[in-house]
């Protein structure tokens, strides 16, 4: 595994392999002491063309607890207005001595461009790039959803899969990188997903997806999901008349108070309550079923850093990059000794 | 009148048909047959080779005024004559913007001035193709560049009004509305077309129905007003339908499609590669299929090649942030004869037709796309069909490098481009510019224009 660019090029084994690697890192967090060694010399950055405060200080926090040094490179430029170009900044990073590049970008597809151009050598990580995918995100959603699936089957969790877990996807199915790469995890660890959503915000060419689909979100839950996924949805669409008002996205497609009642009415004791984050209470979701017993919110936060430090650690622990890339360099660009990845400090 | 010489051109298979010998002095072809002889003629071996009449492109960005970091028309033309052209329509979306006499009279001026083809300027619809109100067409008709094609390209005339009166409007001079087919609120943002793989790619769709219902509309203006529509570069099997239903009704329209949308498809976007990112966007295998058969039944009558090259930076960037355009006038003839003509559909006669006859006839070009016969203007184009040549944008003469072909082994080559009788390409190679200052002859001007450079 050179990049982690997308959950739908990820292999079976790939995706089992880094949720086992995650159960170990957590053991690692659960201990007084949550640091490992295991990447020091390496440089991560974290390129953020779009704020995201959850997101980069997971990935910080996973990076750190290896060891790994961290530099945060807030970059500008939007689609309204250009700023240096993803190519600059890119190579820019390299002769930094960027290890991975941990990447969030508002352009779909900002990720796989960097790491398919020749720009750069590092690995690449996408940490969400517009309504494309999502797949450290994902990875947790799994990697929650796994050890629920194990609870409820009463097995341990590492090694297996999602084999037979029953999983609803809510919401704006349209614009959600998360839904995406879920979906494509999901599948590929075994888990069956229906995805549900007002029509609007279902993308046109969805038929050829490997899930069902439904406008229903009570007839999703009469189907005794194991896992319901909420999706946050942005109240500002409805101006663009996806849907007619909050309040009637709300009855027809939120997890309010009613269908969390719902549950208890199916019988459906396992059945847990999943959302990204940060969560519309009120909209896609009651505070209620947000602060329930069921809600795996608070555990999909820290799976999120034990997932990042399994993908940082299976993309950067294996042969040392820094000892070729010191041989391409030139001399002035390279102040650390051959073999020693620059640092923080000396890469300014 | 002329400084062009005398050339015989031997044995090439005219139009694909049998060989014969060509004959071409003073800027005319004088005579076609065997075994011709010219003493003082100089001979051109076309053994294998096929003569065409030189190829006219109704959709070309040149760039110039504004943006001569992307191409000017002198690199554009000298693209254009490799590529087999000896015509080309500059489009309006320049910078100033062709709206005016003045611009188009610049910009034919600059083509003369070039002389490695024609160049006809198209003349925006609307003032600053803002789409707001009618630019001066009658103007840009009566100037020295004699406008005949108007267009917002790369905008739509969406207001069905000032569609209406365009329409109407060009009727007093024989002109014809090129429309660039996008309802625009149907694609805001759009980056790729709408379908199974922009679900996947999570990016926002351009739907075929955003092409379609403006060629529907437009082809009731144009059978409502009685005028002439002509479709640029149509992209998806739906509209190859309503045209096809226009043509029927007996409605004035005439459609065009470019050699990428008759081989690539969105399927190429899942690279991310900005050198795909064009508009309209890449459709689909059916949709290749339609435009192709659309070509072949005379539904769609032309190639244009809507050659729009961008400076690298353009395109070295996220898709999102990316240019919009190809380039395509150094590929054309060879992804035509690939999909078209090596797949059977079309012979050389219809290549003729559809690069040249079609083309120069939509345009009211009076000296191109004439047969190749004694009589003609001597605008010809030699092409070995057994020649393969594999991509490299770096070596071509347009500035840009934007060639979604790039790598690909295509048939067919470009031999030698006549310009009214001089020869601006041979060996394959550029040769010396058309000297006359007069490549413009074919608007119907006088001949006593200065001479230019
Ligand atoms: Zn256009």
């Amino acid at each position: 595994m050179k990049h982690l660019l997308s959950t739908q090029d990820l292999s079976k084994a790939d995706a089992v392999r880094i949720l086992d690697t995650a159960e170990e890192m957590a053991a690692v967090s659960d201990r007084e002491v949550k640091k490992l060694p295991a990447l020091r010399g390496r440089t991560v950055v974290n390129l953020f063309f779009e704020d995201s405060t959850r997101t980069r200080i997971s990935f910080e926090a996973a990076a750190k607890r290896l060891s790994a040094d961290v530099i945060n490179f807030a970059a500008k430029g939007s689609s309204v207005s250009k700023g240096e170009s993803l190519k600059d900044t890119a190579q820019t990073l390299e002769a930094m001595g960027a290890d991975a590049v941990v990447i969030r970008h508002w352009a779909s597809g900002a990720p796989v461009r960097l790491a398919t151009s020749g720009w750069i050598d590092a690995a690449v990580v996408n940490a969400g790039d517009g309504t494309h995918e999502h797949p450290t995100q994902a990875l947790l959603d799994a990697f929650t959803l796994r050890r629920t699936w194990a609870r409820t089957n009463g097995t341990a969790s590492a090694g297996t899969d999602l084999s037979g877990m029953k999983i609803a996807i809510v919401g704006d199915i349209l614009h959600s990188r998360v839904a995406r790469s879920d979906l494509w995890l999901l599948r590929t660890l075994g888990a069956e997903v229906t995805m549900v959503a007002p029509p609007t915000l279902l993308p046109v060419g969805i038929d050829g997806w490997p899930c069902t689909i439904s406008y229903d979100l009570d007839e999703a839950l009469a189907k005794r999901p194991d896992a319901v996924m909420m999706l946050r949805v942005q109240a500002e669409r409805m101006n663009a008349a996806f849907f007619p008002s909050a309040r009637e996205y709300s009855r027809l497609w939120g997890f309010d108070d009613r269908r969390l009642a719902a549950l208890d009415d199916h019988g459906l004791s396992d059945t847990v309550i999943l959302h990204p984050g940060p969560m519309n209470r009120g909209l896609e979701i009651s505070s209620a079923a947000a602060d329930s017993p069921r809600s795996m919110v608070l555990q999909q936060v820290r799976n999120g850093v034990s997932v990042r430090m399994a993908a940082l650690y299976l993309l950067l622990s294996g042969e040392s990059r820094s000892t070729a890339r010191s041989q391409a360099d030139t001399p002035d660009t390279v102040p650390a000794a051959a073999g020693t990845a620059p640092t923080e400090e000396n890469a300014s | 009148m002329s400084t062009t010489g005398s050339y015989l051109i031997k044995g090439a298979r005219v139009v694909g048909a049998d060989a014969a010998d060509l004959l071409v002095e003073n800027g005319r072809i004088t005579g076609v047959g065997s075994s011709l002889q010219a003493s003082g003629a100089t001979v051109l071996d076309a053994d294998g080779l096929i003569a065409l009449p030189g190829m006219v492109d109704l959709h070309t960005h040149l760039r110039e005024p504004g943006r001569e970091d992307a191409e000017t028309v002198e690199t554009g033309t000298r693209a254009a004559a490799l590529g087999g052209f000896t015509a080309v329509h500059a489009m309006a979306n320049s910078s100033p913007v062709a709206d005016t006499a003045g611009v188009v009279e610049q910009v034919f001026a600059l083509g003369q001035q070039a002389g490695w083809a024609e160049v006809r300027p198209v003349g925006a619809v609307t003032v600053g193709l803002a789409g707001e109100r009618l630019a001066e067409l009658g103007a840009m008709a009566d100037s020295r560049a004699r406008v005949r094609v108007f267009s917002d390209d790369g905008m739509c005339v969406s207001d069905p009004v000032l569609m209406r009166r365009a329409l109407e409007y060009v009727k007093a001079f024989d002109g014809v509305i090129a429309q660039h087919a996008q309802e625009p609120r149907l694609t805001e943002g759009a980056q790729m077309n709408e379908g199974a793989v922009s679900a996947v790619l999570g990016m926002a769709g351009w739907p075929a129905v955003a092409e379609e219902s403006i060629i529907a509309r437009d082809v009731l203006l144009a059978q409502h007003v009685d005028s002439r529509l002509h479709v640029c570069h149509v992209s998806t099997a739906g509209s190859v339908e309503i045209i096809r239903w226009a043509k029927h009704r007996g409605i004035k329209v005439t459609a065009e499609v470019t050699p990428h949308h008759l081989w690539l498809t969105d399927e190429l976007v899942r690279s991310y590669d900005p050198v795909f990112k064009v508009n309209p966007p890449l459709r689909t295998d059916e949709d290749v299929l339609a435009l192709r058969a659309g070509l072949a039944d005379g539904t769609i009558d032309v190639i244009g090649t809507d050659h729009a090259p961008h400076p690298s930076e353009a395109k070295e960037c996220e898709w999102a942030q990316a240019a919009m355009g190809m380039t395509g006038l150094e590929t054309a003839l060879s992804v035509v004869q690939h999909t078209m003509i090596e797949s059977g559909l079309i012979g050389w006669a219809d290549f003729a037709r559809i690069t040249s006859a079609m083309p120069a006839r939509i345009g009211r070009l009076a000296h191109q796309g004439q047969p190749l016969e004694a009589g003609s203007a001597a605008n010809i184009t030699l092409v070995d069909p057994a020649a393969r040549w594999t991509v490299d944008p770096a070596a071509m003469a347009t500035k840009g490098r934007n060639s979604p072909f790039a790598g690909r082994e295509l048939p067919g080559r470009v031999v030698a481009t006549f310009l009214n009788g001089h020869p601006t390409v041979l060996d394959g190679k550029l040769n010396t510019p058309f000297a006359d200052g007069s490549a413009g002859q074919a608007a119907g001007q006088p001949q006593a224009q200065s001479r230019e450079g």
